[in-house]
């Protein structure tokens, strides 16, 4: 079953304490690659806001992304999360999502929604400057998929 | 932890890591800080700084300033200077806020007649200079005119009556770092980028006020110099840098270089975050004019956050900024690439100097420094944390053995997620507001997060920084009031 916002009931990721002292570091898990992605998105927002439940989906975006290696698909999801915060002044999480594999290409086709920053409603945390490609992995895993990810904040 | 044996002693203050250490290393590394520095520094640090050993083109070593830490590619802190001709350009060696950096402004007001208005002052300017995730600021302009502004950097300010040409002649560069070039920014970078002008950011950025106390000044004639010249003089001190603009264009290039880096130019290095390309080549070039847009945009960013503070006392005071003395006494970029001339080995020579989280710190008559610093030496500003801190110091004629470079900061010795779980933000508010710093923040997590214990002492940096030559101590800053992101 392909993931989706109502089927977000636990979307696996812990912060990793003694990496990055100056940013932020994480691991995420997911069954599935669509899992991992989102949990992986999940795990990126929550830095900046420290309840996703905060966000509204008022507003949505659909994004289309091509990569022809898994951990760089994850790279430009992430980065184009980065890229709506200050852009547009938005917080978005992924609504649903689905990735396939043509040759060697891969394509992620991924449905957002969000609001725009509100302090007033959002206790946010800290900015994330950009995606590091520090100790950067997605791999896959036994029980699935796994991704480590450093962000510069 | 104790000093790895790898280390090989120069002197009190001088470290070196020699070639033979790693395979591929063209330099050795060279770490300037004291013993009790050194055991508290990451390994990543040693790791990283002599990756950095192994960049085509490196000339005489791989840096290290007193305050470094783990960063990516290069350490924060980390400086490397290039034959232009023959070496490489790193987006690592710069970092992903370019031109982050410091600005001290001066006041010819004492605590003693700012204390009663200090949470005023700090609430307002809390309210009038945007902070946190994904600000906006509070100048509206087009991205055609964006465009034109990150190529004249602070000039465009003062072009549109956001500051004076004093402002530009005490700014790095004064302001503007020719060469920059606008077609070579993305679309999305300028889309990040375009309504950002004014704000601070968040994390380690800050805008803080704070006193010079009579017994902290450790250099009459230099603070005189710098205009430092009245007990308990009230200063304005505040860190932010490139915001998404420059980020972008760090991201946007890191990924231009990995793709060229191995198959057009045959260089590898050991980590992606590392990745360069020939500083003559087409990628090098359209990078540092890019990477020059973004220190413009830094400089015009902290140029219009001068403007609002200089309003914001206007409006408390009821006096004119000149009236109360509102001067820049200097604004240092952290984050840079830049062609400077040195002398090496007996001969000027035009070189490519990477300052990642390092500061540069010209010595007195170096061109490049202010008319008026010329005796003095160019002022340096190192931030401590929120509840240390922090120092003046300037430029020093022995800087040449780190092609006048010096310290940025303080450093972290705790994770941002350590720091959450062992303070709260709103108990450090109250703390520091018992000890007379009344702190404003978007984000007590944040604020957490920036705790001082969760630094290195700034003391000991700035110590080092001394007793290694490259810069020297004028004046200690404490704080009494302070704008979090």
């Amino acid at each position: 079953m392909r993931p989706n916002f109502e089927s977000r009931i636990y979307m696996p990721y812990r912060y990793l304490e003694d990496v990055a002292i100056a940013d932020a570091a994480f691991e995420a898990w997911g069954g599935s690659l669509e899992e991992m992605l989102m949990s992986a998105s999940d795990a990126t927002m929550n830095i900046m806001v420290s309840d996703l439940s905060s966000v509204r989906p008022m507003q949505y975006r659909h994004l289309r992304i091509k990569e022809n290696h898994i951990d760089m698909l994850l790279f430009q999801l992430l980065q184009e999360l980065i890229y709506y915060k200050d852009a547009e002044q938005l917080l978005l999480l992924i609504r649903s999502i689905r990735v396939e594999q043509h040759d060697t290409d891969w394509s992620a086709f991924v449905e957002v929604a969000g609001e725009t920053i509100d302090p007033e409603r959002h206790d946010l945390v800290v900015d994330i400057k950009a995606v590091t490609l520090h100790n950067f992995s997605a791999v896959q895993t036994a029980q699935g998929w796994k991704a480590t990810v450093i962000v510069d904040v | 932890m104790s000093i790895p044996p790898f280390l090989q002693r120069i002197s009190d203050t001088v470290w070196e890591i020699p070639t033979s250490y790693k395979h591929g290393m063209r330099v050795p590394a060279r770490i300037f800080a004291t013993a009790k520095l050194l055991q508290e520094m990451d390994a990543g640090v040693f790791d990283q700084v002599t990756n950095v050993a192994m960049l085509p083109g490196i000339i005489h070593y791989a840096y290290c300033m007193p305050d470094g830490h783990w960063g990516y590619g290069f350490p924060i802190g980390g400086v490397a200077v290039m034959d232009p001709d023959h070496g490489v350009i790193s987006p690592g060696g710069i970092g992903f806020d370019i031109n982050c950096g410091m600005r001290l402004i001066l006041t010819n007001l004492t605590y003693e007649e700012v204390k009663p208005r200090v949470r005023e002052l700090v609430d307002r300017l809390f309210a009038r200079v945007p902070a946190g995730v994904g600000t906006s600021g509070f100048i509206n302009i087009k991205q055609d005119e964006f465009r034109r502004m990150v190529e004249k950097g602070a000039r465009w300010c003062v072009k549109n009556h956001f500051g004076t040409e004093e402002d530009l002649k005490n700014t790095e560069e004064e302001g503007c770092t020719p060469g920059a070039d606008a077609s070579k920014v993305s679309q999305k970078a300028v889309e990040r980028g375009y309504r950002q002008i004014g704000t601070l950011g968040s994390g380690n950025h800050y805008l803080e006020i704070q006193i010079a106390k009579p017994e902290n000044v450790f250099n009459r004639e230099l603070a005189e110099a710098f205009g430092i010249t009245i007990p308990n003089q009230v200063l304005l001190m505040f860190h932010c840098g490139s915001r998404g603009f420059g980020h972008q264009i760090a991201t946007d290039y890191l990924q231009i270089f990995l793709k060229a880096m191995t198959s057009k130019y045959g260089i590898t290095v050991p980590d992606r975050e590392l990745a360069c390309a020939p500083f003559r080549s087409p990628e090098g070039q359209d990078y540092f004019a890019a990477m020059k847009c973004a220190i413009n945009m830094s400089f015009a960013n902290r140029q219009v956050i001068l403007h609002r503070i200089r309003e914001v006392f206007a409006d408390v005071f009821h006096r004119d900024p000149q009236d109360m003395g509102m001067r820049q006494v200097y604004d240092v970029a952290h984050n840079t690439a830049k062609l400077e001339r040195h002398r090496i080995d007996g001969e000027w020579k035009n070189v490519l100097v990477h300052r990642k989280g390092a500061t540069r710190a010209f010595g007195p008559g170096m061109e490049g420094i202010p008319e008026a610093y010329m005796k003095a030496g160019q002022p340096v500003i190192i931030g401590g944390s929120m509840e240390s801190g922090s120092y003046l110091l300037a430029g020093v004629e022995t800087g040449h053995s780190a092609f006048f470079s010096t310290a940025h900061g303080s450093g972290r010795t705790m994770s941002r997620a350590q720091a959450k779980k062992k303070f709260r933000g709103r108990e450090l508010q109250q703390q520091m507001e018992a000890r007379g710093n009344y702190v404003r923040t978007a984000s007590y997590s944040g604020l957490a997060e920036e705790a001082g214990a969760a630094y290195k002492n700034i003391d000991d940096v700035v110590d080092a920084a001394e007793r290694a030559g490259l810069s020297k101590r004028v004046v200690r800053l404490v704080p009494i009031g302070n704008v979090k992101g």
